[in-house]
């Protein structure tokens, strides 16, 4: 017994995490009339959907033809054939009345000249199945996310939400296989509170900080996959990691892929445009990993620009000023701040960066997790997850550009909505057994008071340089197997943690600690995972495995990992069928752009 | 006249604290004053000296922040998250202006770099100051589109783009505080001026084509205090890391209040 005093809160749901997908979702609920807790880690507008600059995706055609099946064959190649084709369809479908809605919350879009929403091009979004470019993606300058995140908060305000602000999520509340809430601190008076819930929505992103070099906040330590894998459920897809092609080299600010959207070009050493070799069609308009792959490869052979040439050049001065200022202002400002480089003279020095997880909890097109057991695939009672934490999947091996703003709205309102349908506001939330409770305290109590001899930021920085290294752009099975070794290393060295603060309140260094146990249990899956995937398809590239192999590995993959750092794996089909009458399958093809 | 008075803790002890020097092969080394204070305590707060190398240090003062945490004390307290000039979550006062820590360079100051938290908002720990006051006054001017009428039963409400970049500066705010903790009648009348971060947000939907409640917004703001104790000093406006101009949107609202609306 560790003696710590809990509050009690009980709610209809406890939505965890109050980025796009959160607030989606939140703001749903209240307006369904459930009694709502939104408990998030950072105030609602820090949440790393602010970050967000291109676009989201919607077959709008306010600007030239198009239709919500292209953007649903245009998502299905981007998977690499992993995305389930039910998920994509409803995603794709929806996308449309989604924008709209927000929209009509207020969102500040940028304008045509007839008064609706832009739309630029982005990576592999075409029209007519690959045959033209489609202008597809909506924006509000270069700032789309963070104009979505406020206007979401804003809603949220204006439903009378409950935040719950400042306080960091520890655990999964568990018992007899069904989620019961969650155990929390409130970073401010450093008191223990536990969330009693018939439904917890896990929207706490993805796990970029699990890599040195990455575009992601501090604060994108995935926590809620963390406290999955505690639960004993498992995560999928954990393999297929984005590197986004142009962060900042360096600093890792990420420049939109709405520069090239707007005619943006990449360039090697001798000034040549290379990705006219890579894909001749899109070109520096290609899906993210064919153009992170061919920057690798261009550096690896030498053309790489600077002087370890280790990055390339991405240009925009011929862009002109006018357009700069109206559709690229913020990344205008960036590339000032972190490269010291005036956009419209020079190019801006980049380099492929950890962006976004395509893996994470798997779940259904209603937001419910699922979990495999000898009984076979069944929903986890009282648990959902949405957005870059979740993984439905719509975005398989290979997330498209612009179609992650519309995860988030679209499977926030989803979850919102599958709540209303099932649950019953009010419906009495008995107290669950002190057995439930007591190992997470115990847990949380270790860790607090851990007095070893690894500091938490130089057993994060020996994590991150493990799996930047080893679970690269490009993999081999004997990088991986070192990886493997490595992130086992650093697993077992968690035990001899220290922290320094003892104190409860503010005790960012406890928070720290935390998320490193979150993004060490993530990392193991991610390594193992890849490691285990022996064919190439998506962000996933194996030199030693260089061909998809739709034959043995068309399957996502679902890791657990144990108290000992042991990986497990499992798996599930991808679902190819639409379940959908207005659209086709789109059986597998080369992927080519 | 207004009563001005300083509770017992919050004045720092005059001469430095806790000298921390830089390993002795420092090549350039820097000296970061920070300010510290532990509630748990119940010591005074005081400015604590560390003496960085800024070889192997980033160009910002974030990075000088992150390093001290992670190589020297743990225990220095500051919000961050995105570290490029979005989130606001790294507002604070550097060299005595108001500013986000991630995109401040730290060649960008002259001698030690003083690191202080925003100034007038009770302090939390270190350098984490408490915003709740900040976040009433801007949930208090209702931001959130009030139309006049139900949305188009098909598509968008149409905005032209002259009348879209209107909204499109005002709506870049990242509510920081950088602005309102720089306003001198912030500072004295937190609970009743509304702050330029919550003018600008009032003013944003004031100026939207899409919202219908502008008379009301006008109406709400037209009161000695919530609007009014803007005397025009423009610190917010030179405090804004994002360029952006919350005292020229104040001036409009003034002006709009005394031409009477629509």
């Amino acid at each position: 017994m560790t003696g710590y005093a809990l509050v009690d809160h009980r709610h209809d749901v406890v939505v965890v995490g109050a980025g796009g997908a959160g607030l989606r979702a939140t703001l749903g609920l209240a307006e369904a009339g459930l009694d709502t807790a939104c408990v998030t880690k950072v105030f609602p507008t820090r949440s790393h959907t602010v970050a967000a600059q291109g676009g989201i995706s919607a077959a709008l055609g306010n600007m030239g033809d198009d239709d919500w099946r292209f953007h649903f064959y245009d998502t299905v190649k981007g998977s690499d054939w992993l995305g389930d084709q039910d998920a994509i369809a409803y995603m794709c479908r929806e996308a449309p009345a989604a924008v709209i809605e927000l929209e009509h919350y207020g969102l500040p879009f940028s304008r045509t000249e007839d008064g609706r929403i832009y739309q630029r091009p982005f990576g592999g979004m075409t029209t007519h199945y690959g045959k033209g470019i489609a202008q597809r993606t909506c924006a509000a300058a270069d700032r789309t996310g963070h104009a979505m995140l406020h206007t979401l908060y804003q809603q949220s305000l204006r439903h009378r939400a409950r935040f719950f602000i400042e306080y960091f999520a520890i655990d999964l509340i568990m018992e007899d296989g069904a989620c019961r809430g969650v155990l929390a601190l409130d970073l401010t008076s450093g008191t223990l509170h536990r969330f009693l819930a018939q439904v917890t929505v896990l929207a706490t992103g993805g796990y970029g900080r699990a890599y040195f070099s990455c575009t992601s906040a501090h604060t994108c330590t995935g926590d809620g996959g963390g406290m999955a894998l505690r639960a004993a459920l498992p995560l999928a897809d954990m393999e297929f990691v984005q590197f986004h092609p142009t962060g900042i080299y360096g600093a890792g600010c990420l420049i939109t892929e709405g520069v090239r959207g707007e005619g943006g070009i990449l360039r090697n050493a001798a000034g040549e445009r290379f990705m006219e070799r890579y894909a001749p069609n899109a070109k520096d308009l290609a899906s993210r990993d064919v153009v992170s792959r061919a920057m690798t490869i261009e550096i690896r052979e030498g053309r790489g620009v600077g002087p370890q040439q280790d990055h390339l050049h991405l240009h925009l001065e011929h862009l002109g000023a006018e357009v700069i200022a109206k559709r690229l202002p913020g990344i205008a400002e960036t590339a000032m701040i972190f490269a010291n480089v005036d956009v419209a003279r020079a190019p801006i020095p980049v380099q492929p960066t950890v962006h976004y997880n395509m893996g994470g909890i798997p779940c259904n097109v209603h937001g419910e997790a699922l979990t495999r057991d000898g009984a076979g695939e069944r929903t986890v009672p009282g648990l959902m997850a949405v957005g870059e934490a979740a993984c439905v999947s719509v975005h398989g091996a290979n997330r498209l550009g612009s179609n992650s703003l519309l995860d988030l709205v679209v499977f926030g309102r989803a979850a919102a909505a599958r709540c209303a349908q099932s649950l019953r506001p009010g419906a009495a939330l008995p107290d669950p057994a002190p057995s439930a409770v007591e190992p997470l305290l115990d847990r949380f109590d270790r860790i607090r008071h851990a007095s070893g001899s690894r500091p938490t930021a130089s057993l994060r920085e020996e994590m991150q340089r493990a799996m930047q290294r080893d679970a690269a752009v490009f993999r081999t099975g004997a990088t991986l197997a070192e990886g493997c070794a490595a992130m086992q290393r650093c697993h077992d060295a968690f035990r001899d943690l220290r922290i320094t603060d003892r104190s409860l309140v503010f005790n960012t260094d406890l928070v720290e600690a935390l998320e490193l146990d979150n993004l060490l249990g993530q990392s193991l899956a991610t390594i193992h995972s890849a490691r285990n995937r022996t064919e190439s398809r998506g962000a996933h590239a194996r030199e030693d495995y260089p061909a998809r192999d739709d034959a043995n590995w068309m399957k996502h993959s679902l890791a657990w990992v144990d108290a000992t750092g042991r990986v497990r794996f499992d798996y599930r089909p991808v679902q190819l069928d639409t379940m959908s009458a207005d659209v086709e399958r789109i059986p597998p093809q080369v992927r080519a752009y | 006249m207004v009563q001005f008075r300083l509770p017992a803790d919050s004045r720092y002890k005059d001469r430095l604290g806790r000298r921390h020097p830089a390993p002795g092969a420092a090549t350039r080394p820097r000296e970061f004053h920070v300010y510290r204070y532990d509630p748990d305590s119940r010591e005074r707060p005081r400015v604590d000296c560390y003496e960085l190398d800024l070889d192997g240090c980033g160009p910002m003062v974030l990075d000088a922040l992150i390093k001290i945490k992670n190589e020297v004390d743990p225990t220095l307290t500051f919000r961050r998250s995105c570290r490029e000039g979005i989130c606001g979550s790294c507002a604070m006062n550097i060299d005595g202006v108001n500013t986000l820590a991630c995109t401040q360079p730290i060649a960008a100051v002259t001698g030690a770099v003083r690191v202080f938290p925003l100034p007038h908002l009770p302090v939390i720990k270190d350098l984490v100051p408490d915003l709740d006051e900040f976040y009433r006054q801007y949930a208090a001017v209702e931001p959130w589109l009030q139309a006049a009428a139900p949305p188009p039963a098909a598509g968008e409400r149409r905005q032209s783009p002259a009348d879209q970049e209107r909204i499109d500066r005002p709506a870049a705010c990242i509510l920081c505080a950088c602005c309102s903790t720089a306003c001198p009648s912030f500072w004295w009348n937190p609970e009743r001026f509304l702050g330029p971060a919550a003018l600008l947000a009032a003013y944003r939907w004031i100026v939207d084509t899409r919202d219908g409640a502008r008379n009301e917004r006008l109406a709400a703001l037209d009161d000695a205090f919530r609007l009014y104790r803007c005397h025009t000093i423009m610190n917010c406006t030179e405090a804004c890391p994002k360029d952006l101009n919350p005292g020229r949107a104040i001036s409009e609202i003034k002006r709009r209040i005394a031409e009477g609306g629509d």
